[in-house]
């Protein structure tokens, strides 16, 4: 007789209008990803077209960003930046930014990190010099500094250090290139970026990717160093071919410059805006963006054909 | 010696001079002037620095800018959560831009205005805040003047001088600005006070010229050498190795 094989049953996957319905008002949410790089668009999308109101976005800031102040839905911003990468500034965070629209809250990029690790760890704070002497403290004064409790090795008085509150996340979002239905995730590209860690940080995490498949076919994808996303930490798996667009999403594909100007072009005035947002948001479902997407493609393709 | 280096050359080696005797640490110019400045001296003088490719692995060739297929010598995978590692570790020597400086060093790159609802939102703050108190900066100014060189900047993003000289004897000993690099000059803090001061002119440039291009006090030493030219070596470097498509001709389009 074989070894009794243990078959995990659980199925967690959603669509993104359910995850929509386990949202609610006044939440913070995180969002994975780095800039305009392997972004869960589809459920940012999902989010901008619903009825969800004041919500704490917490990242390392991209177009997610941006379209959440553009349709209203971000009360503050926890950010280490906020980038499209190949165009610096993200256009209409600015915008928000300089209306006056939003709270922010900006973080040195490496401060985030340890608010995030902090969360996951349960740990109220962590410690770090980053912030001192810089404008951080002044312009975030509930973080506070503590002295070490130890003397340095030349002998000096414990030294000043800023303890970086957790960033606890109610919920977070990111995006694989490939996961299971019971909530394995895996990465293909070069970077994890800190996915892992918002998972961690949330209470409950749901996870869009390109492809879900059986999970003995991960180590066919990939090494198992790519699998930096076990399932305790996931609650929903939402399966988005081309979900991250137009942020890249390597190796599955890269960044969507042309659409990404686009969107950026998006930000110039009410009338742009208006028509960017019926073209790409007013659409039922992630599938409908993906042919709205398309098609303009093919326009193009036509009429340079 | 070649003379018919330009300005965008002479800037480029005279950033790469920044580098200058830093050895085995990791080399992180941001932008296309500065890297192009760090890779000719990662191939020149300072071979045992390590530098990424931008995107995520060490590459130990010497790899054109701009060109996403270049074949990669990787030596070590380096995911942005390492490069965090790297700059608490203190082993690394940033250069990075700057909107506003002022005397002591202070730089902006956040905002222009009240931060809250700023004239004109900038990058943020960034790294800046973590990278000047554990690691060397260095910042490049490819637009000297009274609007980047200022009494005072709008918001502290990488603290100066006077801001570190307040904090622990860990963050003073750590501190550095290393030089600035305009596209008139090359100036430092090497001084008692730890305020500006001008290095050299790049050629063809003034003294007076700096100075009126300066929004403050300059401290000007009785000597100012002109801006060295690059070698022949590293002119055939910069424009066949490194740059051969002159992406470091973008920022001067307009001087």
């Amino acid at each position: 007789m074989g070894c009794p094989s243990v078959e995990v049953v659980i199925d967690k996957k959603m669509t993104e209008t359910e995850v929509i319905e386990e949202l609610s008002d006044g939440m913070t949410i995180g969002i994975g990803g780095w800039g305009s790089r392997r972004k869960p668009m589809s459920l940012v999308r999902a989010i901008a077209c619903s009825n969800l109101k004041d919500l704490t976005i917490v990242s390392y800031g991209g177009p997610e960003v941006g379209l959440l102040c553009a349709t209203g839905k971000i009360r503050k911003a926890i950010y280490g930046f906020v980038s499209l990468d190949s165009i610096a500034l993200e256009p209409h965070f600015r915008n928000a930014k300089q209306e006056g629209i939003i709270e922010t809250g900006e973080l040195d990029e490496g401060a985030f990190y340890l608010g995030l690790l902090a969360a996951a760890h349960r740990m109220p704070f962590y410690p770090t010099r980053a912030g001192l002497g810089s404008d951080m403290l002044m312009m975030n004064p509930e973080i506070k500094t503590i002295e070490s409790p130890y003397e340095s090795s030349n002998g000096e008085k414990g030294e000043e250090l800023v303890a970086i509150p957790a960033l606890n996340l109610d919920v977070s979002l990111i995006h694989m290139n490939r996961a299971d239905s019971q909530g394995n995730g895996q990465f293909l590209g070069p970077d994890l970026y800190f996915d892992d860690l918002f998972a961690k940080a949330a209470k409950r995490t749901f996870m869009s990717c390109e492809k879900i498949i059986p999970t003995e076919d991960f180590l066919k994808e990939g090494s198992v160093h790519t699998l930096k996303i076990p399932r305790l930490f996931v609650d929903g798996v939402i399966e988005a071919p081309r979900g991250a667009h137009f942020t890249e999403c390597p190796p599955d594909y890269g960044r969507d410059e042309i659409f990404q100007s686009e969107y950026a072009a998006s930000a110039k005035d009410l009338q742009s805006w208006e028509s960017f947002k019926q073209k790409y948001l007013e659409v039922t479902s992630h599938q409908e963006y993906l042919k709205a997407v398309d098609s303009r493609t093919q326009i193009e393709e036509s009429q340079n054909g | 010696m070649a003379d018919d280096a330009t300005i965008d050359e002479i800037c480029v080696t005279a950033i790469a001079d920044g580098f200058r005797g830093d050895g085995e640490i990791l080399c992180n110019p941001i932008g296309n002037v500065p890297v192009i400045a760090g890779r000719l001296a990662k191939a020149t003088f300072e071979s045992d620095m390590v530098m990424t490719d931008t995107v995520s692995v060490l590459a130990a060739n010497t790899i054109p800018v701009g060109d996403p297929d270049a074949e990669r010598l990787v030596e070590a995978w380096m995911p942005y959560r390492d490069l965090f590692d790297i700059v608490w570790s203190g082993r690394r020597h940033i250069v990075m831009g700057a909107s506003q400086i002022d005397p002591y060093g202070n730089q902006n790159f956040a905002a222009i205005g009240d931060w809250k609802k700023p004239k004109a939102q900038l990058l943020g703050l960034r790294g800046a805040p973590g990278n000047l108190v554990n690691n060397t900066t260095s910042y490049w100014i490819p637009n000297h003047s009274t609007r980047s060189f200022v009494e005072k900047v709008d918001v502290v993003s990488g603290p100066g001088y006077d801001r570190v000289s307040e904090l622990s004897g860990w963050i003073q000993s750590n501190h550095e600005i290393r030089q600035i690099v305009s596209n008139l000059g090359v100036l430092n803090f090497s001084n008692q006070e730890k305020r500006m001061q001008l290095v050299s002119c790049h050629p063809n440039v003034t003294v007076e010229e700096i100075i009126g291009a300066t929004g403050f006090e300059l401290l000007v030493p009785d000597e100012v050498e002109e801006t060295r030219i690059p070698t022949k070596e590293e002119l055939e470097l910069i424009r066949e190795v490194i740059d051969p498509h002159g992406l470091r001709k973008a920022e001067f389009a307009k001087k």
